[in-house]
């Protein structure tokens, strides 16, 4: 028994004196590197090509299961600092600038009245269906500019006064109506556009139609044919910029088919400049459709117009008109409000 | 009030996961979202180098820039939440984000977003009760004194979190000590530097940690 328990003593004071020895020779590696060593085995040198790397995703693996992702998203802050500092400041420029100009022009040149008294006797310009067609696009229109206005803007003004609970609601019913109706819009624009396409071809007289103002400014009337120059203007811009809108956005209300984080920073930032311009655009339309010209909204509200608004700006589809009357005299557009006769009644 | 920061040591990393693992099972985040990431550069190449990604909490945060909805807010340790009941799954965060840190869980019709998920230092987020937090974004083990779980359980100790300073100590101190001009992340040709232990003397490794510790500051 005692001469057991004097081994393991002596066994233990072995070992000690081993790891002593043992630590006095690891010494020198364990306690100071040895550089020379340490360099030999050291995460390689970072050069230009490691940080190419770290930016582009070449040659890096990523744990994450579905991961497509570099290291680092360096176009992230371009991104960010194109929708902050330019789409966003710029738009409110854009929509409010053009408020402004608007709101002076009323002032400054106000209705563009009809010269001569109405006559009565009305003349067909829209039928039922384009009139449909047109306020359910303006419908969607309007929506679309509301909630995107709120995304864009909104967190500076209704968390502020309403609180966190309005805010929440406000903000996702915003994006589901604009994630919604977005894809509705698309195909009431490209419908719209397909059925005014001939309508909008430009024409000789268009030219001169913007040469001399449009004759927004009292007294001057150039020619015009059913759509006049600044109609055929918005039908391009629609048919342009309005289909950037929606592209964009179909882009971005489906990120199943493998988009790119950067493929939709991009198609966010032309979505935003598009659909601003858009909206800008828009407040002339609404304007000359309304205040700004009297008679007009009658003919997209009841789809006639009276035939002296007709002559003053509409001079070369009024001429047509007549004509095709004057060849057809059974025809009266005030009691046979159909597609066909409205066809017949146009230039194209 | 501290700072909070991760900070991973790519000469340490050994590309084993267990920092994703740990950070899935403190959180039991929803299926397909992982918030923790190991990226791997050169892969199986003599120069491979490991590091683990995550929110970073950034200062200058984007995705606080970006979100539309302001549902980002930072605490007074510098850690970057977000609050779910307001968040709309737009995306924006992820696009703006240098490290890919926002999820969305895609179970909507045509893909449409769930709310974001990202790292929050194991810090939670803003909820009524605990369980409703846990529910919603994982564990606080900040509110209990302890660090992330992924940093604490890094088996290497590569990946450091906490207090800026103090990990950013942890770091410059390792890099003196390794002996060599190269071990943070300044460009030092290593052909160039056959030994430099000559040149190691105590007064040197002082210079050398000043100079360093510039270094760090300087490349963040």
């Amino acid at each position: 028994m005692r001469a057991h328990f004097t081994t393991s003593r002596l066994l233990v004071v072995i070992m000690f004196l081993s790891l002593m020895v043992a630590s006095l020779w690891l010494a020198p590696h364990a306690m100071a590197a040895d550089p020379s060593a340490e360099i030999g085995q050291a995460v390689g040198t970072v050069d230009a090509d490691t940080w190419r790397q770290v930016k582009d995703g070449d040659n890096s693996i990523d744990s994450r299961h579905d991961s497509n992702y570099n290291l680092i998203n360096q176009s992230g802050e371009t991104w960010r600092q194109i929708r902050n500092r330019w789409i966003s400041p710029g738009g409110l420029i854009a929509l409010g600038g053009m408020l402004a100009v608007l709101a002076i022009f009323y002032l400054l040149v106000g209705r563009n009245d009809l010269d001569h008294p109405r006559s009565g006797k009305l003349m067909l310009r829209w039928t039922a269906l384009e009139r449909a067609m047109h306020w359910t696009l303006a419908t969607l229109f309007l929506i679309l500019a509301i909630t995107g206005i709120n995304l864009l803007w909104g967190k500076f003004v209704f968390r502020n006064i309403f609180g966190d609970v309005f805010w929440a609601n406000m903000i996702m019913a915003t994006k589901l109506a604009h994630n919604y109706l977005g894809p509705l819009f698309s195909i009431m624009l490209i419908l719209v556009l397909a059925k005014w396409l001939s309508l909008n071809l430009p024409k000789k007289h268009d030219f001169e139609w913007f040469r001399q103002g449009g004759g927004m400014i009292k007294g001057k009337h150039p020619d015009a044919g059913f759509a006049n120059g600044g109609e055929k203007a918005w039908y391009w811009i629609l048919a342009s910029v309005g289909l950037v809108v929606i592209v964009s956005g179909l882009v971005m209300d489906f990120p199943i088919f493998g988009q790119t984080r950067d493929v939709m920073q991009w198609t966010n930032a032309f979505h935003g400049i598009a659909s601003l311009i858009l909206i800008a655009v828009s407040f002339g339309h609404i304007y000359i459709g309304t205040a700004g010209t009297e008679g007009a909204l009658e003919g997209m509200k009841t789809g006639y117009v009276d035939e002296t608004w007709a002559k003053q700006h509409h001079n070369l589809w009024y001429d047509e008109v007549k004509q095709a009357e004057a060849a057809d005299p059974q025809s009266d557009p005030a009691t046979a409000p159909d597609d066909a006769l409205a066809r017949q009644q146009r230039p194209n | 009030m501290a700072q909070m920061k991760f900070l991973c040591d790519a000469e340490r990393c050994i590309e084993c996961n267990g920092c994703v693992t740990a950070c899935k099972n403190a959180n039991e985040t929803e299926w397909g979202i992982q918030r923790r990431r190991v990226v791997t550069l050169d892969d199986g190449k003599p120069s491979e180098v490991s590091i683990s990604v995550a929110c970073m909490h950034c200062d200058d945060a984007p995705c606080m820039a970006v979100c539309p909805t302001e549902c980002f807010y930072k605490t007074d340790d510098g850690i970057v939440l977000h609050d779910k009941d307001i968040c709309i799954g737009c995306g924006y965060c992820l696009y703006a984000c240098p490290f890919g840190a926002p999820q969305f869980p895609q179970q909507g019709a045509f893909g449409e977003r769930g709310k974001m998920d990202k790292c929050t230092f194991c810090a939670g987020g803003p909820a009524e009760s605990p369980e409703e937090e846990y529910e919603k974004y994982g564990a606080n083990r900040i509110s209990e004194g302890k660090l992330p779980l992924c940093a604490e359980m890094c088996s290497t100790k590569a990946l450091l979190a906490g207090d800026a300073e103090t990990v950013s100590d942890i770091f410059r101190q390792r890099v003196v000590y390794r002996g060599h001009e190269d071990g943070a992340w300044s460009p030092v040709d290593k052909a160039s530097h056959p030994d430099t232990s000559a040149n190691l003397t105590t007064s040197s490794v002082t210079h050398q940690a000043d100079s360093l510790a510039y270094d760090a500051a300087r490349k963040g």
